[in-house]
């Protein structure tokens, strides 16, 4: 019964917290209508998230959004510096093919967000069976060591999150 | 408002300033499609997150009440940026690179833009 309820209790959770923020103001008012989308629409949706992931450390998560966003702000500075300062000439970009341990859709895209975001990469597609992910570099001397980065810095804590 | 606030406020605006300006220039000057898609998804999260994060402690210090409008624009932005991005790299690719201009695929099947997935092949 409460499983059929409330199917999904995180998304839930999400959608009364986006729906709060939305209105912008708390009254008892907007936090019953928050109630009630935060029933109806994990259940209107159900056919679409087959067999989610579970999520097995949420601690993990939180340490995860830390690192991404601390490593977007030093993105930001890098490719700002790139384009300033660097001649187009010198601008060394490269394919990477970085292989994939992930499994999970979800692990996957979360993975390809991240890389977008951060310093100098922007994942570009996937091999057919989602065993690696293609990377555009925009400057690189080692390409190697960006690969490797990538899955020390990234693919491991989402391995954990995800398992 | 107190002099350190505003003084807060406008560091922020001008830091995001630069960096909206730093990403579009990056559109003028880098070279190929590919490379012009690293200034907007990067460069601009600053920009656009800098002026969120001066209006917040605007309207904290003017009204009291803090803002999460602009929490959710930059969570909503951080989660459409990298969709936006991977759309126009695989038009670009569809429309401009062949799969010998690319580097092969570690595993068994191609790039999904070229390729079909496992389920669709007749052979397995």
């Amino acid at each position: 019964m409460m499983m059929r309820l409330i199917p999904h209790p995180l998304l839930s959770i999400a959608l009364v917290l986006v729906w709060l923020g939305l209105v912008n103001t708390f009254t008892l008012g907007n936090l019953i209508l928050g109630v009630v989308f935060g029933l109806v629409i994990p259940m209107l949706t159900a056919p679409y998230w087959p067999d989610r992931p579970r999520i097995g450390k949420p601690l993990r998560v939180i340490e995860y959004v830390l690192v991404v966003f601390w490593d977007i702000v030093v993105a930001n500075v890098q490719v700002a510096w790139i384009i300033l300062f660097r001649r187009n000439a010198n601008i060394r970009s490269h394919w990477i093919v970085v292989p994939l341990e992930l499994q999970s859709a979800e692990a996957i895209t979360v993975l390809a967000g991240t890389i977008t975001m951060t310093p100098g990469t922007v994942s570009a597609t996937l091999a057919a069976d989602g065993g690696c992910i293609l990377v555009h570099c925009l400057d690189t001397d080692d390409p190697d060591a960006v690969r490797d980065e990538i899955k020390s810095r990234y693919e491991r804590r989402l391995k954990e999150i995800f398992q | 408002m107190g002099f350190v606030t505003e003084l807060l406020i406008s560091i922020f605006l001008v830091v995001s300033g630069i960096f909206g300006l730093v990403g579009s220039y990056g559109l003028i000057k880098l070279k190929d499609s590919l490379q012009r898609l690293h200034a907007p998804t990067k460069a601009t999260t600053l920009g656009v997150g800098g002026v969120l994060v001066a209006s917040m402690i605007y309207f904290y210090v003017s009204t009291g009440y803090l803002s999460v409008h602009e929490l959710l624009i930059s969570v909503f932005l951080l989660l459409t940026a990298p969709i936006t991005a991977n759309f126009i790299a695989k038009t670009y690719m569809a429309r401009n690179l062949r799969p010998n201009d690319l580097p092969e695929s570690e595993s068994d099947y191609g790039w999904s833009i070229y390729d079909e997935p496992p389920e669709s092949r007749p052979d397995t």
